[in-house]
């Protein structure tokens, strides 16, 4: 019999799925657009450019909704990691996913309502939250407003180096998407962790 | 020992003459363009006198006053932007009537005909490589041409008093792009101009431009002939201006690998031949960034490795996942 524990209020279910819904959709436009081809256009690349942009800007403002979220409720806890110990706790998560899953072993850190996530996961959310999806946004305004970016950086274009940025963050972005995805496969069962979206309940195994 | 000697004096004066005279030469040849370019100068002095300026002061022989005239704005010549054009060395006269010199000018002179770029420099072997009958052809095919009369000459977008070569210099390319808009922009941007060739209303540029992404970013670094013109692979500026439903309008034209800038704005830099270093169209970058356009091959093929590895990765944990399940 699994324990269900309320984890997900209605607020973050709405902020994570409309997250989920933005940046899947800038991923394949900036795919389409990054590698434009006449001859087999993915998605015309004006209605491309269009959507990206509208997407970005819209991504902003729900990335704010989740820092005020994060300062103003208890949720932001989530997200402080612990230093001490660290490379341990990460070592011990990756050969539970790595051998120890496989043997059906017990997760060694499980979900609680003081930890939501694993170290492994508050490690890689905290780098995209706070590392890569910043860098991302603030790299694609500029990109919006191309003259606000340095013309010249070291002597190249500003520019240049600036969608540079963009584009390889959003590489690590759209690879951080898809093992995310995967990892939410790994549940009490195959669905349990996708039903939690919808109903807020996270089951244990 | 002695014929040894003998042909190494002789080598030496020979070969110091040849160098002197070549020297000599070359000095003598400069001097004496300088010498003409200077009173060529001195000579258009004398018309500059009255058409570098906005009026024009004679004695009326009749009253025995001094009378102030306005000068007509199309026969003002800007002495400085003359003094910077590629005509800047030529005597007023040499492409004007002589009878000019007297004043007021005989009235039959109105009736000149006036040369047209090719009278020059077509047929001309130092000329070749710009193939100014290429351009001629080019321009007979273009709207500007087909669609007006022979009041349309080249003399409409290249004033031959102003004009300079831009696009084979290594001048940066948004001053190219500035310089050559501002030729279009000249008739297109000014009613009372583009209204001396048709009746019809000029139409507003950012208007119709409006569904141009970036539009003022656009403007400033590719020129209005990169998608009004046919590009041509064998002259280096594009002349045959297309009618506006044949403009260029999918961005793929240029935001791909296979940009037609290379072949239009950036054509003379990549003919000088700029390096690749490993980047799709790589001499835009020197002063520009085309989404689309611009692409590392190796981070191209990094990313794609990488993601086939995390593919690999979770197709892997997932099979051992199904297989390893509790029966």
């Amino acid at each position: 019999m699994s324990e269900k524990i309320y984890l997900y209020p209605m607020w973050i279910r709405l902020w994570h799925a409309l997250n989920a819904i933005l940046i899947i959709l800038l991923i394949i436009t900036g795919v389409s657009m990054q590698y434009t081809d006449p001859a087999n256009p993915f998605i015309r690349f004006d209605l491309a450019v269009k959507m990206h942009n509208i997407s970005g800007m819209i991504l902003t403002l729900n990335y704010i909704v989740f820092l005020i979220g994060s300062i103003t409720t208890p949720n932001g806890k989530y997200y402080k990691l612990t230093f001490k110990g660290l490379p341990e706790r990460l070592i011990k998560q990756f050969t539970y996913y790595t051998f120890g899953i496989f043997k059906h072993e017990k997760a060694p850190f499980p979900v609680t309502r003081e930890s939501k996530f694993n170290p492994l996961q508050q490690f890689t959310y905290v780098i995209a939250m706070f590392m890569l999806v910043p860098i991302v946004i603030i790299t694609g305004w500029a990109l919006l407003y191309p003259e606000v970016v340095l013309t010249k950086f070291l002597s190249g274009s500003g520019l240049r180096v600036n969608d540079f940025i963009h584009v390889i963050i959003g590489f690590f972005v759209s690879f951080f998407m898809f093992v995310h995805i995967y990892f939410c496969t790994i549940g009490a069962t195959f669905v349990s962790n996708f039903k939690s979206m919808i109903n807020g309940f996270h089951e244990s195994h | 020992m002695t014929l040894l000697f003998a042909r190494s004096t002789r080598k030496v004066p020979v070969h110091f003459m040849m160098a002197v005279l070549l020297f000599l030469m070359t000095s003598f040849s400069i001097q004496a363009q300088t010498d003409k370019k200077a009173e060529n100068a001195k000579f258009n002095e004398k018309c500059l006198k009255c058409h570098g300026q906005s009026k024009y002061k004679y004695l009326n022989p009749e009253s025995g006053t001094e009378v102030t005239k306005r000068m007509y704005i199309e026969t003002i010549i800007d002495r400085n932007q003359f003094a910077e054009s590629n005509h800047r060395n030529f005597k007023c006269t040499d492409c004007h009537s002589e009878d000019y010199d007297s004043f007021p000018h005989p009235g039959r002179l109105r009736m000149e005909t006036k040369y047209a770029c090719i009278d020059c420099h077509g047929g001309d072997e130092k000329y070749a490589k710009f193939k100014f009958e290429q351009i001629e052809a080019e321009f007979q095919a273009s709207v500007h041409s087909t669609k007006h009369s022979d009041d349309f000459n080249c003399w409409m977008c290249h004033n031959p008093h102003t004009y300079k070569i831009n696009a084979r210099s290594d001048e940066k390319i948004k001053d190219i792009v500035a310089y050559d808009n501002a030729i279009c922009l000249n008739c297109h941007a000014d009613i009372t101009k583009y209204q001396m060739l048709t009746d019809k209303v000029n139409p507003n540029i950012v208007q119709k431009h409006q569904w141009l992404p970036n539009q003022a970013l656009h403007f400033k670094n590719v020129r209005c002939i990169e998608c009004h013109a046919r590009a041509n692979d064998s002259i280096l500026v594009a002349h045959n201006i297309q009618p506006k439903s044949k403009a260029v309008r999918r961005c793929v034209e240029c935001h791909s690998t296979n940009s037609m800038l290379m072949a239009t704005l950036y054509k003379y830099k990549v003919q000088e031949g700029r390096s690749k270093a490993g980047f799709y169209n790589g001499v835009i970058m020197n002063e520009g960034y085309v989404i689309g356009a611009n692409r590392n091959y190796y981070l191209g093929l990094i990313s794609l490795i990488m993601f086939g590895c995390v593919a690999a990765g979770i197709l892997i944990h997932a099979s051992l996942r199904i297989i390893k399940r509790k029966k």
